[in-house]
């Protein structure tokens, strides 16, 4: 395989970010043929309860240590250009945007499937926790199964 | 000493982000985990959590995994971002 110079960024803050620049900032390098973008937002509900806001918590040091590992292992994997992780922490509002996340690559297949693994990567092994605040109280989300197992299938 | 950090609901349910450890008598995860969790009932039963998970110098690691005097130990549920 052709060696590849990764460019990683990897971010963690309070403020939003634009979807926007982002897409300028990963797009502007004609090698790439493919620009795949995640964005997760708040929803209104989890678990059959309204959600008013969310409050993220996370490990600092730990949390960018481990997005910046997981961007490593998704460049070792697939042949990609560019990676950025952003995640946000604090107190979020319906319909925020929590994390984005973006890759390119020459070719499509590769840049879904990276940013596939990276969210669903992201999701198992960074340590953020979310408390969410709604109609009943507020309550810390549970770890769901189905993010474990999906994490899993990119195991073999 | 040992540097010993809990988060989300771990943290609320202890009541504490940070406790320093003397690091006596400590040379594993789980050993760090049972010295905490006598403290008294309501650690015992916070730390006693079968989903409890623990990094040892901001890395994932198992409860065998050796804890040396100066480490930073961080105990926390499993995580919920994205």
């Amino acid at each position: 395989m052709e060696h590849h110079s990764n460019q990683i960024v990897v971010r963690v803050h309070t403020e939003d970010f634009s979807v926007a620049d982002e897409y300028a900032l990963l797009a502007c390098d004609k090698q790439d043929g493919a620009v795949v973008n995640f964005v997760g937002k708040v929803r209104d509900f989890n678990d059959g309860s309204a959600v008013t806001d969310l409050t993220l918590e996370h490990y600092p040091g730990m949390t960018e240590s481990v997005l910046l590992q997981i961007s490593q292992q998704a460049c070792e994997r697939w042949p990609l250009n560019k990676v950025t992780i952003i995640h946000r922490v604090g107190r979020l509002s319906l319909g925020e945007q929590i994390v984005f996340i973006g890759v390119t690559s020459a070719h499509r297949k590769a840049a879904f499937a990276a940013c596939e693994f990276l969210i669903d990567f992201l999701k198992t092994k960074a340590p953020f926790w979310k408390l969410e605040a709604g109609d009943t109280g507020a309550k810390w989300v549970e770890a769901r199964d189905s993010d474990q197992q999906a994490a899993k299938m990119w195991q073999k | 000493m040992i540097q010993v950090l809990f988060f989300a609901q771990i943290r609320e349910l202890l009541g504490t982000a940070k406790v320093e450890h003397s690091g006596d008598n400590i040379d594993t995860a789980e050993a760090l985990r049972a010295a905490l969790a006598a403290t008294d009932d309501k650690w015992a039963k916070v730390l006693a959590s079968d989903k409890l998970l623990v990094a040892i110098n901001q890395t994932m690691s198992q409860w065998d995994s050796p804890v040396n005097d100066g480490d930073e130990v961080a105990f926390f549920p499993p995580v919920t971002g994205g």
